[in-house]
């Protein structure tokens, strides 16, 4: 299709900012260039380094494997970029179409791209997030500080909150023979990302590797030494936890913030766009220069009622960048709807856990293939009659299927036989998923309502 | 070099840990494990596996994916 | 839909040279019943779909008493069968312990330190052509894609070279009954079979007492001592699949060497290309995987219920084939599917089948297809083709020529 001359423009001498300079925002600066941006493109990055890779952070870094400055991310294609990298986003002026930075000047755009992301939900009490020993875990600095400090030999490391990257760190300490002892709020570790059924499995397998797992406690306090240093911990159980490490894993903020007054849909949960990656303003309106993709954005998804969407998954980030910049120079005819299926991976205790789908949704669960007992079994979860999401555990060669079912809406229990079906796998089970209404640090699939102003903060989930 | 795996793709086939051992490992049946930053002198080997993945998971860094590339196109021009 | 005599058109001698018309044809209905019974299946995601369909099995148990039997499904019934006809959990048993020995994560580096092994062998095999130099050639099949991964999958295993000959004709034999015949071919030959696999099976469990008593750095002694937390193979699980492993080892990378061989001399400019930058070796072999598959078909699936797949219902317990080596030429996956393009992208072939059944054997048929290809086109000086097509064996699913007669000037 012939482009109009603006767009012809665009693509030619256009200028396109990059909030937001990690995975997200690396694979949209190399769309662009795919696609023949050849005008001028800007990245701009609050943390010092090049784009790299998170992951590997809670698992490789932290056991020592590699250093963590090898996690660069590979490019795909050479982006010939201005690199504006260790200093942030603070404002965002939308009528002069200007990003004002934290070194005091700013950068004016044609089109805006935000993928600013997520930060580590930090300890609440500032004094105590401040001694030394309290960690959190979410960059590159991060995972280098903790992993010296895990190598000293620490005494005991607490891990609050059991969620994935929680139940990684923990999983990273046991194999360095570290003691560790891990506080969950809720049932079981993974509760709120995969509900208490598969949860259970998940405690299993932290005992057995001997973590010191307490579940259905919160950490009421971090208590230091004379000199600033953590002594122990304060549980809601009256018990105390002596460890000088404490890494605390309450989940994730969105980076949000340096958009407040903006006018764009910008709030706790995120940056509300459509499905094609334009945000959303204030007023619901949506606008045609600002696009967003990846961990900050929440986007409608057709396969969940068009509720509103926020992944904290790699491969959304990269499908949903990849979108984004293509819809960014393209027409309105030639642009993509995202409708990735949320899809996840954590490897922790030597398992291999995949999910897809959205496990939050699903009221009841049933074990299709293998057996919890073995720790190696798919899990399949029901919504309303029909299958909504998917987990496996070391059998992930089965996914595949599996995510054809949710996109297909196929019947929940599933009435067909399966190789490897087990007596314990013949009727569904509540799913076991704590009340979403409460602050959780759990899923990394939020689903936020229908409404593009996120002004609500509490939010009533469809099932609910 | 640089190298990233798509681990959404990965299935646990473990092709490049048996054509990379230095650098790809699998942590239990299906986890895999790897260095996303490993030394030049593995080139070979991380080719070798990122060509086998049966998923395509396995990303190389373009510049030094292109190197043993142009070395391909530049011998065949060349003779 | 039901096709007249499919089957017997897909195991039809006169195919074998070139079937790739015949899997064309086929794909124009991509689930197609044959009127002896089993459902073909030939278009790429419809395979790739079944692969992965965890209400496919590939244990005989589920035919429904009707369904033809396929020639796989008999096997020697005083063994267990093997993990290739099993489906999960005993599967993921079974090939797990078999993998202990071989690949990570227990042993992760048995493969790749075999590397230098592995050339020493090709080395050697090259030099055996010296005295044929400028002469009446050599055929490529007995002189060196035979040999080759024999000897590789015998040292792997542990099993004494010198005792080729014995094992050579069982392997072969027992090759020979995978090949879907018509009922009265295999009646015929079920008694030679059946002599075979018993006898291999003996020579096999006499070797891995002796390897339980003075073992060495091979597969069967460990496979012999071991016992891991997930427990061991029992006496006669060891056997079948050592046997498995041995058949397997024979009779699949030689159709890959020789195949690529094949391919490379109708293709003079990549043979070329390949000799002027050896890296190309690697995403060469995986373009052959594709284009010449040696595992052609899988016959041995069947339906736990009815699946509608490619607008046809399979009924439960329906057999099932999969013809892998028409869905890598399916246009509608691949660009240009008939042309052999070695740095082809995206190559997501099924040469080495896909899901839990896949190949276990790849990372050693990959090595030493690649390391094959490079040495014979670096050494070889002006190699070329006697006879195009070259004869081939009988077998449909494990194709390629019987012999590749080659002459070539000199050796380098």
């Amino acid at each position: 299709m012939p482009l109009d001359g603006s767009l012809q423009r665009l693509r030619r001498e256009g200028h396109i900012v990059v909030v937001g300079a990690s995975l997200a925002g690396l694979r949209a600066a190399e769309t662009l260039r795919e696609e023949g941006f050849s005008g001028t493109l800007t990245m701009i990055g609050d943390e010092p380094q090049e784009p790299y890779d998170r992951p590997p952070l809670s698992k490789q870094v932290l056991l020592g494997k590699v250093p963590a400055d090898h996690t660069a991310l590979p490019r795909r294609r050479a982006i010939d970029a201005q690199w504006r990298l260790g200093t942030a986003a603070t404002g965002l002026d939308l009528h002069a179409k200007r990003v004002h930075l934290s070194d005091g000047s700013s950068v004016e755009y044609d089109r805006l791209l935000i993928t600013t992301g997520v930060r580590a939900r930090p300890w609440p009490n500032e004094l105590e997030a401040d001694l030394d020993g309290v960690f959190v875990l979410r960059t590159v600095d991060d995972a280098t500080r903790l992993h010296h400090r895990l190598k000293a030999g620490p005494r005991r490391v607490l891990v609050i909150g059991a969620g994935f990257t929680g139940s990684e760190i923990a999983s990273a300490c046991r194999e360095q023979q570290l003691p560790v002892t891990v506080a969950e709020r809720g049932a079981a570790p993974l509760v709120g990302a995969l509900g208490a059924v598969v949860g259970e499995v998940a405690a299993e397998l932290q005992r057995e590797h001997g973590v010191d797992l307490r579940c259905g406690v919160q950490v009421t306090g971090l208590e230091g030494d004379q000199a600033g240093r953590l002594r122990c911990a304060h549980l809601s159980d009256g018990s105390t936890v002596e460890a000088d490490i404490a890494v605390v894993s309450l989940g994730a903020t969105r980076n949000t913030e340096w958009l407040a007054g903006s006018g764009l849909g910008a709030g706790p949960r995120g940056i509300a766009c459509d499905a094609g990656c334009r945000a959303f303003d204030v007023r619901g309106i949506v606008t045609d220069d600002v696009f967003v993709a990846g961990d900050v954005a929440r986007s409608p998804h057709p396969l969940f009622g068009y509720q509103f969407l926020s992944l904290e998954h790699w491969g959304n980030a990269v499908a949903q960048a990849e979108v984004a910049a293509h819809n960014m120079i393209n027409s309105s005819a030639d642009r993509r709807p995202h409708v990735w299926t949320p899809s996840f991976w954590s490897a922790q205790f030597g398992v291999n856990i995949k999910s897809v789908g959205v496990p939050p949704m699903g009221e009841e669960i049933i074990v299709t293939q293998g057996s919890l007992s073995d720790r190696r079994f798919t899990a399949v979860y029901g919504y309303r009659g029909r299958v909504i999401a998917a987990v496996t555990f070391d059998q992930a060669k089965w996914l595949d299927f599996y995510q054809r079912q949710i996109e297909q809406a196929a019947p929940f229990p599933p009435p067909y036989p399966s190789v490897d079906r087990r007596p314990d796998g013949m009727r569904p089970v509540p799913a076991g998923f704590p009340d979403p209404s409460l602050p959780s640090h759990g899923p990394t699939v939020t689903l936020s309502g229908h409404s593009p102003a996120d002004r609500r903060v509490s939010f009533t989930p469809m099932r609910a | 070099m640089r190298l990233v795996v798509d681990l959404n793709r990965c299935q646990g086939y473990a092709q490049c840990a048996f054509l990379a051992p230095d650098v790809f490992t699998m942590h239990g049946d299906e986890a895999l494990m790897y260095d996303p930053g490993p030394d030049d002198a593995q080139r070979e080997h991380v080719l070798r596996a990122a060509e086998a993945c049966p998923v395509k998971a396995i990303t190389v860094e373009a510049a030094d994916a292109a190197a043993s590339a142009q070395a391909r196109a530049g011998a065949s021009y060349a003779a | 839909m039901t096709s007249v005599a499919l089957l017997h058109r897909i195991t039809d001698y006169a195919n074998r040279a070139d079937p790739y018309p015949l899997y064309a044809e086929l794909r124009k209905t991509p689930v197609v019943q044959d009127e002896a019974g089993p459902y073909v299946v030939s278009t790429y995601w419809e395979i790739k779909e079944l692969l992965h369909d965890p209400r496919i099995s590939s244990d005989a148990r589920n035919l429904s008493p009707d369904a033809p039997r396929g020639p796989a499904q008999e096997e020697d019934p005083n063994l267990p069968p093997t993990f290739l006809r099993l489906d999960p959990p005993e599967h993921d048993r079974l090939r797990g312990l078999a993998n202990r020995p071989f690949g990570p994560p227990h042993t992760p580096r048995r493969v790749h330190d075999m590397r230098s092994e592995l050339g020493e062998i090709v080395s050697g095999l090259i030099d055996g052509f010296r005295d044929r130099e400028g002469g009446d050639g050599i055929d490529l099949v007995d002189t060196f894609a035979y040999p080759f991964p024999v000897t590789v999958i015998c040292r792997l295993l542990g099993v004494p070279r010198e005792d080729e000959a014995h094992f050579h004709q069982w392997a072969d034999t027992i090759a020979a009954s995978l090949d879907p015949v018509s009922a009265e071919d295999r009646e015929a030959r079920a008694e030679t079979t059946r002599q075979a696999r018993s006898d291999l099976a003996l020579y096999l469990a006499g070797l891995i007492e002796e390897r339980r008593k003075s073992p060495r750095d091979d597969m069967l002694s460990a496979m012999a001592a071991g016992h891991g937390p997930d427990g061991q193979l029992s006496p006669v699980e060891m056997i079948s699949t050592a046997a498995l492993l041995l058949i397997a080892g024979h009779e699949t990378t030689v159709n890959l060497i020789t195949n690529g061989m094949l391919t490379l001399l109708r293709n003079p400019d990549v043979l070329k290309r390949l000799r002027d930058d050896p890296d190309l070796a690697v995403p060469l072999v995986e373009e052959l995987l594709r284009y010449e598959p040696p595992v052609q078909l899988l016959p041995q699936r069947t339906t736990l219920t009815d699946i509608e797949i490619g607008g046809t219902v399979i009924p439960k317990g329906a057999s099932l084939w999969l013809v892998l080596a028409s869905g890598n030429r399916d246009p509608q996956r691949f660009p240009d599917p008939d042309r052999f393009i070695p740095n082809r992208p995206d190559n997501q072939h099924l040469g080495l089948g896909s899901g839990i059944h896949s190949c276990f054997g790849a990372p050693l048929a990959r090595l030493e297809a690649q390391l094959a290809l490079t040495e014979l086109v670096r050494r070889l000086d002006n190699p070329r083709l006697l006879e195009d097509p070259p004869v081939y064996r009988q077998n449909a699913v494990l194709r390629g020529p019987r012999h590749l007669n080659i002459a070539f000037d000199g050796l380098k």
